[in-house]
């Protein structure tokens, strides 16, 4: 087990660096100089030149690459081009909004799914499956941001039940808990339907196997079935698709946010990105990606342990 | 003697594409308490369509035909489901062919065994009580097999838990489908040998599916041989062994490689194969494979009972 999880934690961080040359090669590819944009169009070419000294860009790139990762791992993701903050600060001051959020759309989207799968599973070729099966995909196959408009403008706008933009008050919970609502929901109502179709197919095969007919045999109650015995094996292959899932729930969290005007990551990055602002933009990215990495490989982990066999095999 | 469970006229088909395959076709057994019956043929005779029926706990696409799986009186294939199911496993268990599928992969023994007990009385799920059972089984370090995962476990230890499982509510009925058949020879013998052990210590009945000879000439008191969905013959095993009435008992008997001249250094086989079980035949089922089979086979054929407790489905066994 140990050394699995050396092996997964090494190849982790093998991405990493993969994934850090790439980004900066890719900075660099992108027109426009970002010592002139950091300036705007008044600034003379000397000033350029300083600048462009004091954040490296007059190095030959693969020392540029050196500097720039010896700095990442003395924790330093760059300095704002605009405010002259450190990126990581301001990384993790709206992070946990985010984190948040994706957690809270995924919890929520996760209990409803194996929920509804399950259901589909004891009621199985009747209305019931069919009719969530049909709900399902439509959910799945409407982009987040979209019902994040239509539930602002129905639940914000219409009915004025719930905040339409930001975060809450500071120090508030009950109006931060209000603010979270609407983009939660957005965020998490298309992974709903995905995990209500993927627990269904994935129990439905566990219903056919053998330890089943064996429950069955010795009189367990259907429900005690799917619940109990089938869920456990069938949650499974799920858990290493929702690890990828929050990945993709974070980056959806970008629109989202932006349609809810919500601090975090998303408003972070997309702000950044307008204004060329690139330590912004690769402190953020990077940050990101090391964070989903951690995520699928605490996954794997987990599924190393939950199923006993994996364990097992891992073992010797 | 009155049975605690008995078929009468029973008929299972599956559903296929352009007509339905007649697994079961008109079987009638019973089977009393502290007796073991068994249930020979070889592979695609039924056994296991039979079996399964006799739980009502068909493979998706069975259907019941006509017929009726009666538990101390009452009709299992009428009832309910709430009420079969609250049978299941109290009043008739099954052990199944593969005890290395039969079990969860994800769950331990402990806790499987006490939610099959569970489903009736959670009451009698306590650890002691299944540590003692599995002990009774002869597993040796009952409580620590308890928390292993089925995989830890060998095929033979996984199917003396299978057993333990089936005997934890105290049946009437124990079916077992093939029970030996997954195992290795030594551990097939050890499951042999702890059968015979129940056959003092069980009140219940047993039924046990099989294709081996030396199983039912060990185990059982009664023997049902099918062929091609049909009982074909019924009787006590000795009087069957010894004198086989039905050419493909008779047949069935001369393959056995216990019996088998070994000078011969070749195994007899019976030629030709089972019917189109789609559409089986109006007379005898095996008449195209048999060697004595005249005209007069292709007719329906009338069951004959030669003596008490015998039953023969042959033209040809009256005479
Ligand atoms: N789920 C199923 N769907 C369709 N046909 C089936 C199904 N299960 C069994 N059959 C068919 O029904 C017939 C009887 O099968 P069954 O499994 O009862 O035989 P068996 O005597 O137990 O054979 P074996 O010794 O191989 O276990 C066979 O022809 C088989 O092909
Ligand atoms: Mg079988």
């Amino acid at each position: 087990m140990l050394a699995y999880a050396i092996r997964r934690v090494g190849l982790s961080l093998l991405i990493l660096v993969v994934v850090m040359t790439a980004m900066y090669g890719m900075v660099f590819l992108v027109p426009g100089d970002p010592a002139s944009l950091a300036l705007g169009p008044r600034a003379t070419p000397e000033l350029k030149e300083v600048l462009r000294e004091r954040m490296g860009l007059d190095q030959p790139i693969l020392a540029q690459i050196g500097i720039f990762f010896g700095n990442v791992l003395q924790g330093d993701l760059g300095t704002d081009v605009w405010s002259k903050r450190p990126v990581l600060d301001q990384i993790l001051e709206v992070f946990p909004r985010t984190l948040l959020l994706g957690v809270v759309a995924l919890g929520w989207a996760l209990a409803l799914g194996v929920l509804l799968g399950c259901a589909a599973v004891v009621w199985r070729d009747t209305v019931v499956d069919r009719m969530l099966g049909v709900l399902s995909v439509s959910v799945i196959s409407v982009p987040s941001f979209v019902i994040a408009i239509y539930a602002l403008i129905l639940f914000a706008v219409w009915l004025n039940w719930l905040p339409a933009i930001g975060a809450g008050e500071a120090g508030d919970f009950a109006s931060q808990a209000r603010a979270l609502i609407l983009p939660a929901f957005a965020l998490g109502l298309g992974w709903v339907g995905y995990l209500a179709r993927l627990i269904r197919a994935s129990m439905l095969e566990v219903m056919e196997a053998p330890h089943i007919r064996t429950a069955r045999a010795f009189g367990m109650r259907e429900g005690d079935i799917v619940f109990r015995h089938a869920l456990r094996v069938a949650i499974v292959p799920t858990l290493s698709v929702l690890a990828v899932g929050f990945g993709g729930i974070l980056s959806s969290a970008v629109f989202v946010e932006s349609v809810f005007s919500r601090p975090g990551i998303g408003t972070l990055i997309t702000a950044a990105v307008e204004k060329r602002n690139y330590p912004v933009v690769m402190g953020t990215v990077l940050f990101m990606t090391a964070f989903y990495l951690m995520i699928v490989t605490t996954a794997d982990l987990l599924i190393a342990r939950l199923d006993p066999r994996v364990r097992d095999v891992l073992r010797s | 003697m009155t049975a605690v469970l008995e078929v009468q006229n029973l008929s299972v088909a599956y559903r296929m594409q352009g007509g339905a395959l007649q697994a079961v076709r008109d079987v009638s057994l019973s089977v009393a308490r502290g007796e073991v019956l068994g249930i020979m043929g070889e592979s695609g005779c039924g056994k296991s369509t039979l079996a399964a029926a006799m739980i009502n706990l068909l493979p998706a696409g069975a259907r019941v035909g006509q017929g009726a799986v009666r538990l101390n009186g009452t009709d299992i294939l009428r009832l309910p489901p709430a009420a079969q199911r609250a049978l299941r496993g109290k009043s008739v268990a099954m052990v199944f062919q593969d005890p290395m599928t039969a079990f969860n992969p994800v769950l331990t023994i402990g806790r499987q065994l006490a939610d099959f007990v569970g489903a009736h009385d959670t009451g009698l799920a306590q650890p002691e009580r299944l540590a003692a059972m599995l002990t009774r089984v002869g597993i040796p370090d009952a409580r620590s097999c308890l928390g292993r995962y089925p995989h830890e476990l060998s095929g033979g230890m996984r199917q003396r838990v299978a057993i333990a499982a089936a005997l934890l509510m105290q049946p009437d009925v124990l079916i077992a489908d093939e029970p030996t058949t997954a195992l290795d020879v030594t551990m097939e013998a050890q499951i042999i040998h702890l059968f015979r052990d129940l056959r003092t210590s069980f009140d219940g009945a047993i039924v046990i599916v099989t294709h081996h000879l030396g199983v039912i000439a060990e185990l059982c008191d009664r023997v049902a041989v099918m062929y091609a969905g049909q009982v074909v013959e019924e009787g006590a095993v000795d009087a069957i062994f010894h004198d086989p009435q039905h050419p493909y008992t008779r047949a069935l008997l001369a393959c056995d490689p216990a019996v088998v001249d070994p000078s011969s250094g070749r195994l007899p086989t019976i030629g030709g194969r089972l019917p189109d079980l789609s559409a089986p035949p109006r007379g005898c089922a095996f008449e195209p494979r048999c060697r004595v089979a005249a005209v007069s086979c292709r007719e329906p054929v009338p069951r004959q009972r030669p003596s008490a407790g015998r039953s023969v489905l042959c033209h040809r066994g009256a005479e």
